[in-house]
């Protein structure tokens, strides 16, 4: 008989810190079978081969070791020349990169490094989940920010300037955006940046879908005149080389931010998986064209989402990063998360409650197509189904 | 353009309509294109690709390798038109091999039909030199799709 009281033993902030803010529809999602589901947020490719196959040569080499902690010199060179490449970004591969696992690992490190009790972090919404929970364990204070959709949920300079306060310590910029799709422009980002550049503010780019934008090259934060000192630039190999599972990603960040980070990486994590490095060595050095084919893919399915949405009688603005599309379903009368429970009881059919990504998300679902265009048709008939009898 | 291509060579299923939201065009757009592409004899036509193992008809295919001497004057596309003109013949190919010429995909009923058509048809036509028959016994990959390879998505459901 355990007498251990784990109600008392355990940290209050970790307790109620959320599984999820939808855990309801996620476990009647679990619950069910033969689910035309739109819910992953990971590309449907496998891996290109031949990244798949330097993974694979490094093992049959018995090249099963550790790395150095900020990853190996030859990734690192490569993530380097990669970013002046494409995004014509200057970092120096050995002060100023760290290899992580995944670029989740580089969100947590970055606001452990930066934020301590008492900051207060501006995060704009909706986004990915996991900002916030790592703020409040860091002790720190997110500060909301609601996007709209009229602005096509881009960050505006007016609503970043109101935010702060003599407490913000940090910035969240998390575009291209997943759940909606927004995307930040150079000149949207110089709006930005004049805000941000006489403070003390650092802020957290989360680049992850970079190379996943359509009709215009993605540009960084870090590239626009005196914000490459002032932030942290998160990204990784998961969308843009279908390697989710290979759980890589890096962050690169002045030397002074950068070393404190890696302290944590390396007492936390040590180093970055040693096979996932070596195939991403591949990905970086002949990956281009595979990039370029599923960015092209992903494009096609996005057109094909949008108007298949808007011929149903379902509107969104037309994404223009990521691969998703976030509509306003507000107008069926229903909230974000009867909407998704109702169209997956009745029509077996899932997406994303909007609420899942912030309390904006009300009114909104997220709906991923890194799926066939096929799945997509399917999909889009049960919604029609079911729209046509909320009308 | 390539990507047009590959997406229907992929999809034959697709409409116009789809296409032209695809691909950014209007349907009209679209349509005029597949025309100039079936007209040049770039679209030669559409099929579709079925695992016949999973159903109860009885065939077998094979290939043959086949061993000629070129006509004079003619090479090899009359022997060729001659082989390929026999609706059992699924594909035939003029090969850089030293050891044979053409090769001859075949479907039948059975190895007996198959190995008369061999006997019967193919072996007696002048300038046909030697055949060799391999039987397929298991198809794994055919037109860029794997067979039996439909799997569950397995991808986490939301991350």
């Amino acid at each position: 008989m355990s007498s251990i009281d784990y109600e008392r033993i355990l940290p209050r902030k970790i307790v109620d810190m959320p599984a999820s803010g939808i855990r309801k529809f996620f476990d009647i999602l679990d619950s069910m079978q033969d689910v035309v589901a739109l819910t992953v947020g990971q590309p449907d490719f496998a891996t290109p081969w031949h990244i798949r196959e330097a993974g694979i040569e490094s093992l049959e080499k018995g090249k099963t070791y550790y790395t150095s902690n900020a990853g190996t010199p030859e990734l690192r060179r490569e993530i380097c020349n990669y970013l002046k490449r494409r995004f014509d970004l200057e970092y120096d591969p050995i002060h100023e990169t760290v290899v992580t696992v995944g670029g989740s690992e580089a969100i947590d490190i970055a606001v452990r490094a930066v934020v301590e009790p008492g900051d207060e972090v501006i995060i704009p919404t909706p986004c990915f989940v996991c900002y916030e929970p790592i703020v409040r364990m860091a002790g720190g204070t997110p500060v909301i920010i609601e996007t709209k959709n009229e602005d096509k949920f881009k960050l505006t300079p007016e609503a970043l300037a109101r935010a702060i306060t003599p407490k913000t310590k940090m910035l969240v910029l998390p575009y291209p955006n997943n759940p909606t799709g927004a995307i930040m422009t150079a000149e949207e980002l110089e709006g930005i940046a004049q805000v941000l550049r006489d403070t003390n503010i650092v802020v957290l780019s989360d680049e992850i879908y970079a190379e996943l934008t359509y009709g215009r090259k993605h540009t960084s934060i870090a590239s626009i005149p005196g914000m490459h000192e002032r932030t942290i630039l998160v990204s990784g190999f998961s969308k843009a080389y279908a390697m989710t599972g290979w759980r890589l990603g890096y962050l690169c960040a002045p030397a002074p931010l950068a070393v404190q980070m890696l302290k944590i990486h390396q007492y936390a994590i040590m180093c970055a998986p040693t096979t996932a490095q070596l195939a991403a060595i591949e990905a970086l050095k002949n990956g281009d064209e595979d990039v370029r084919m599923m960015t092209e893919e992903y494009n096609r399915r996005r057109r094909f989402i949008h108007q298949g949405l808007r011929d149903i009688g379902i509107e969104a603005f037309e994404p223009e990063g990521a691969f998703y599309i976030y509509p306003e379903i507000g107008k069926f009368g229903l909230s974000s998360e009867e909407f998704c429970e109702r169209l997956l009881y009745e029509h077996n059919c899932a997406i994303v409650p909007g609420v899942a990504f912030g309390d904006s998300g009300e009114g909104f679902a997220r709906i991923s197509y890194a799926y066939s265009i096929k799945h997509i048709t399917e999909a889009l008939e049960r919604m029609d189904a079911f729209v046509k009898k909320l009308k | 353009m390539d990507q047009f291509l590959k997406t229907i060579e992929d999809n034959a299923t697709l409409t116009e309509k789809e296409l032209a939201v695809m691909f950014n065009k209007e349907v009209g757009d679209i349509r005029a294109m597949i025309k100039k592409y079936e007209e040049d004899g770039v679209i030669l036509g559409y099929k579709t690709i079925i695992d016949w193992d999973k159903t109860d008809r009885e065939y077998v295919s094979a290939m043959i390798e086949v061993k000629i001497t070129p006509q004079r004057d003619r090479g090899f596309d009359r022997i060729a038109e001659k082989i390929y003109n026999y609706p059992e013949v699924q594909s035939l190919y003029l090969m850089s091999s030293g050891g044979f010429d053409l090769c001859v995909l075949i479907e039948g009923r059975t190895m007996k039909e198959v190995a008369y058509f061999v006997a019967q048809k193919l072996a007696p036509i002048e300038d046909v030199v030697s055949t060799a028959t391999h039987f397929v016994l298991r198809k794994y990959k055919d037109k860029g799709i794997i067979y039996g390879a439909e799997e569950p998505d397995e991808r986490g459901y939301f991350i």
